[in-house]
């Protein structure tokens, strides 16, 4: 972490970089912000880089895209992706960042360390980070392995490669240890009836709160759909709670071909609904119809569902 | 099982539900300025107001805002909301006929101290534009208790003689009233106008008022606050100046928690503030 | 006091639920919010917190208040129904229990919003001591005690018993209307419980918690600061700590068209969010930095200064838990402290 830092305050220092895009020490190891900073005491003080740091920051750039002078953001490798993504969507400015490809053993969910009352968490710190956890609590010490406590996204990991960066700092390890469409392939396989149930169970528990929506990187629009008063998209109340099914289904066919699976909307969901899995049964098919593609591996790769070929796959016609 | 509710009567009409109002006459003020008459389905008033009340208009299926009362509460006939074309619920509004129904709920909010801190005083009213609607109300109220306040002066500025409202009353009613005299003005020079030409708050430095009057302020922010500093710099404490204030508003109540100014709620500590509290409140109107 | 074997609490249940309407914690998909009782819900007394607080059973996410039809071109409308019915509501904390009480400060205060009234007088609240509290729980700084919460019944878990002792006329009915259930016992256990738990209060990270500098006063010394300016920079604009926390009462009002008619319904609305103060002409809080204020500024200084100092927040820790970005009222506070402003 201490080489983060130094490296940080030496590019703002030489004035290459005016703020610095990380990640800001919380109460306590998991609860980190995603934060700017704009002078080294703030960095010397302030800054961390651990397991809890999983916030992709690739959708800050937005915003940081429009101020003067360069950012320094540090991306993850599977945050790299976001960033090409939004590139290509003309939605920030190359010219405006400064990338340090920060390495990545895993991002840990809090949620996922089954024990009550934590107080720390040991073993997660960068580049140290361990293959077991010691979890301290108010009712006693428990271990349970990293990989236990990982986020679902680093179970698919995308690879330990940055996509786009102007350096490199630390390593990275692929943690990918699931197969990607393994769910999909299980939901697929349901009867209609199950998988309305399925959904409904999930879905059902959704509060609109909007954090899948708000920390997307593909949802950037300057005004979402379901902000305008205009129409009753906007509508806040609903007839019955399964209704927000809409909501998200509308959402997932809105960021299709240009959602990097990056996991961002089920890590921030406060009722735990698998919200990936939208997106992922959307790039399974892509992939099929299309041919292999990965939103944000490649800036200059012609997206699936923007580029028309003569021999298109059309699923949507002649089945009535 | 059948439960004998034991809740209070008083609950079984909440402040939420509106009634049925008939518009029984429409007037085209300017371009963008309709006045709407109101009654009850069965004739007479939906609910008695005092002057700088609000209430809540509403199209079922459209939306639902808050609009000031422009008529005086001594019009026992029915109530008027002046309304101007701004949004989605003003743009149905303007397209409604007369017979039409709409639903009202109200009156809210507090009022311009007619009976109280203003009685026996001289009073100096100031609008723009579509600012004379909550004004009006207080106008036609002093007129028709006419020996309980002292001189009026009403300073009266629209963007052109076309966007001047309730142009006839002014010039028929007010102009011609005892002991009020009627300070018409507009932005830019305009053909058939000999009145005077000007911003409101530079023909109010003009007209040098004396300050042994009290303040009655409305229009768009900027005018607000361009007049505010003309009255300090006649003489004006911000004791004898009143307003009244418009923030986005859905319940009427101070519930729903939208309208507030620090620990104030507009539409039920206000709308009608005096200065000096408004001085107290955070930056944030 | 009275008591009932753990192994007897579903019985508890099913003879609660044959008098009325009966809600509590119930797992679904993997999550614990309030849920009405049957018979094959997944009933959880074990999680520390619901997601959602139970604050929804009395002001639900979304309400009917009325209904407005044309017949023969006439419009007429017709009132929504109040709660007319009796329930209970188990499991509820000592905090959510207390954000009923800032709740009722808003909605039971003149105009008394009907709907809300109705539910609160046919609501029965039977609250559960925190055996376990988390470290994210800071209630004793608003003086509540998690060992012994208000409510019209308080219970507690003690070995292998679920205590019960009635505390208002309603927990008295609740009471007499299960008795058979119930057997009496002396408060030994209880007592023991309590202290276990006050241990664990004194080991809390925040125990120490300090509200100094906040309430009415705050209202004008905090509203300039350039805290904010640097605090809310990584809010997302979401609406997560306004729908979790048990005392965030603002809310919209919403028309739905049935086809046939107009339904008027209120529904849960966040100061956080863009549309929330905008208006045909203009809008008062258009950056997420006042938007952002307002909401903490609400909590700690407007509603204390309205309300006799009673804060709008009962520490359950919800927003400490379930931010996105990990922004919350804690960070809020300890930053002012540390700024000594």
């Amino acid at each position: 972490m201490q080489e983060l830092i130094h490296r940080a305050k030496s590019l703002l220092e030489s004035g290459e970089v005016v703020r610095v895009l990380g990640w800001r020490k919380g109460e306590n190891d998991w609860d980190v912000e995603p934060a700017f900073f704009a002078t080294t005491e703030d960095l010397e003080a302030n800054f961390i880089y651990n397991g809890f740091c999983g916030a992709n920051l690739s959708k800050y750039m937005i915003e940081a895209s429009k101020l003067d002078g360069k950012t320094l953001v540090f991306l993850k490798p599977c945050d790299s992706y976001s960033f090409n993504q939004l590139i290509k969507e003309h939605r920030i400015n190359r010219e405006k960042a400064y990338i340090i490809g920060v390495g990545c053993k895993g991002k840990l969910k809090i949620e996922n360390i089954d024990a009550e009352g934590i107080l720390s968490v040991d073993g997660a710190g960068y580049p140290d980070c361990s293959e077991t956890l010691t979890v301290h609590t108010l009712y006693g010490d428990k271990e349970i392995a990293y990989k236990d406590a990982m986020l679902e996204r680093c179970h698919v990991c995308k690879g330990k490669e940055h996509k786009i960066y102007d350096e490199l700092l630390g390593d990275s390890i692929d943690t990918c240890d699931a197969d990607r469409f393994a769910e999909i392939a299980k939901i697929e396989a349901m009867s209609p009836e199950e998988k309305f149930a399925f959904f409904q169970a999930e879905l059902s528990k959704c509060i609109r709160c909007n954090a899948c929506r708000n920390v997307c990187p593909a949802c950037s629009c300057r005004k979402c759909v379901f902000d305008s008063t205009k129409f009753d998209s906007a509508q806040k109340a609903n007839t019955t709670s399964f209704e927000e099914k809409m909501f998200h289904i509308i959402r997932a066919f809105h960021v299709a071909g240009r959602c990097t699976d990056c996991g961002e909307c089920s890590r921030v969901c406060p009722q735990g609904i698998p919200l990936h899995l939208f997106n992922r049964k959307f790039i399974k098919d892509i992939n099929s119809l299309y041919g292999e593609y990965q939103a944000g591996a490649d800036i200059d790769a012609a997206a699936p569902l923007t580029s028309f070929r003569a021999d298109d796959a059309e699923p949507g016609v002649g089945r009535g | 099982m059948m439960h004998e509710c034991t809740c209070n009567p008083g609950y079984m009409r909440d402040t939420l539900i509106p009634q049925v109002g008939i518009i029984t006459d429409i007037r085209e003020e300017t371009p963008d300025v309709k006045t709407f008459r109101v009654n009850a389905p069965g004739g007479g008033k939906l609910f008695e107001h005092m002057p700088g009340q609000c209430a809540m208009v509403c199209l079922p299926g459209v939306s639902e805002a808050m609009f000031s009362i422009t008529s005086s509460p001594t019009n026992k006939e029915y109530q008027e909301f002046s309304i101007k074309r701004c949004g989605q619920l003003t743009d149905q509004l303007h397209t409604l006929q007369v017979g039409d129904e709409i639903l009202v709920r109200g009156p809210y909010g507090n009022h311009f101290p007619v009976e109280t801190a203003l009685k026996g005083q001289n009073l100096l009213f100031i609008a723009g534009g579509i600012g004379l609607a909550p004004l009006r109300s207080v106008i036609n109220y002093v007129l028709d208790n006419r020996e309980n306040y002292g001189t009026v002066d009403i300073l009266y500025g629209s963007r052109s003689a076309d966007d001047l409202v309730q142009r006839k009353e002014i010039e028929e009613v007010w102009s011609k009233a005892p002991g009020v005299n009627v300070h018409l003005t507009i932005d830019r020079e305009q053909e058939g106008w000999d009145g005077h030409v000007g911003f409101v708050p530079s023909y109010l430095k003009e007209l040098n008022f004396d300050t042994n009057k009290v303040a009655l302020l409305c229009g768009p922010p900027i005018m607000i606050k361009f007049c505010l500093q003309g009255l300090k710099e006649l003489g004006f404490s911000n004791e004898q100046v009143y307003t009244t204030l418009e923030l986005r508003m859905k319940c009427g109540v101070g519930k729903c928690g939208r309208c507030n100014i620090g620990t104030k709620y507009v539409c039920k500590d206000g709308p009608v503030f005096r200065f000096d509290e408004i001085d107290e409140l955070p930056n944030e109107y | 006091m009275y008591r009932i074997a753990k192994t007897d609490i579903p019985s508890l249940l099913a003879a609660i639920a044959a008098k009325g309407d009966l809600y509590l914690p119930v797992n679904t998909a993997g999550k614990t919010n309030f849920d009405a009782w049957s018979e094959d819900a997944n009933v959880d007394l074990d999680t520390l917190k619901t997601v959602r607080s139970g604050k929804d059973i009395f002001f639900p996410q979304s309400e009917n208040l009325y209904s407005c039809n044309r017949t023969d071109g006439k419009l007429s409308v017709t009132a929504a129904e109040l709660e007319d019915k009796d329930f209970v509501v188990f499991g509820m904390k000592a905090c959510d229990v207390r954000g009923l009480a800032v709740l009722d400060q808003v909605f039971l205060s003149d105009p008394v919003d009907s709907y809300y009234a109705a539910r609160r007088e046919h609501g029965t609240i039977v609250s559960l001591a925190c055996s376990k509290p988390d470290t994210s729980c800071f209630c004793h700084a608003f003086g509540i005690d998690c060992a012994n919460p208000e409510g019209d019944v308080a219970t507690w878990f003690a070995g292998e018993y679920l205590y019960w002792l009635p505390k208002t006329e309603k927990g008295e009915a609740l009471t007499a209307a299960v008795s058979s259930l119930l057997e009496s016992t002396d408060e030994k256990a209880v007592e023991e419980a309590k202290a276990s738990i006050r241990a664990i209060q004194e080991k809390l990270p925040l125990k120490d918690l300090s509200l100094d500098g906040w309430g009415a006063e705050a209202a004008k010394t905090k509203f300039d600061s350039p805290l904010w300016e640097q605090l809310y920079k990584p809010c997302l604009a979401c609406g997560t700590c306004t729908f979790v926390c048990p005392t965030c009462q603002c809310y919209d009002i919403k028309d739905y068209n049935t086809g046939s008619g107009v339904q008027r319904l209120r529904c849960w609305d966040s100061c956080m969010y863009s549309d929330f103060t905008m208006m045909a002409h203009g809008n008062n809080r258009t950056s997420q930095m006042q938007r952002f204020r307002q909401r903490f500024m609400h909590k700690l200084a407007y509603f204390p200064a309205n309300n006799g100092g009673m804060f709008s927040c009962v520490g359950c820790g919800r927003c400490v838990d379930k931010c996105p970005t990990h922004l919350n009222i804690v960070k809020v506070i300890k930053a002012f402290e540390k700024e000594g402003k």
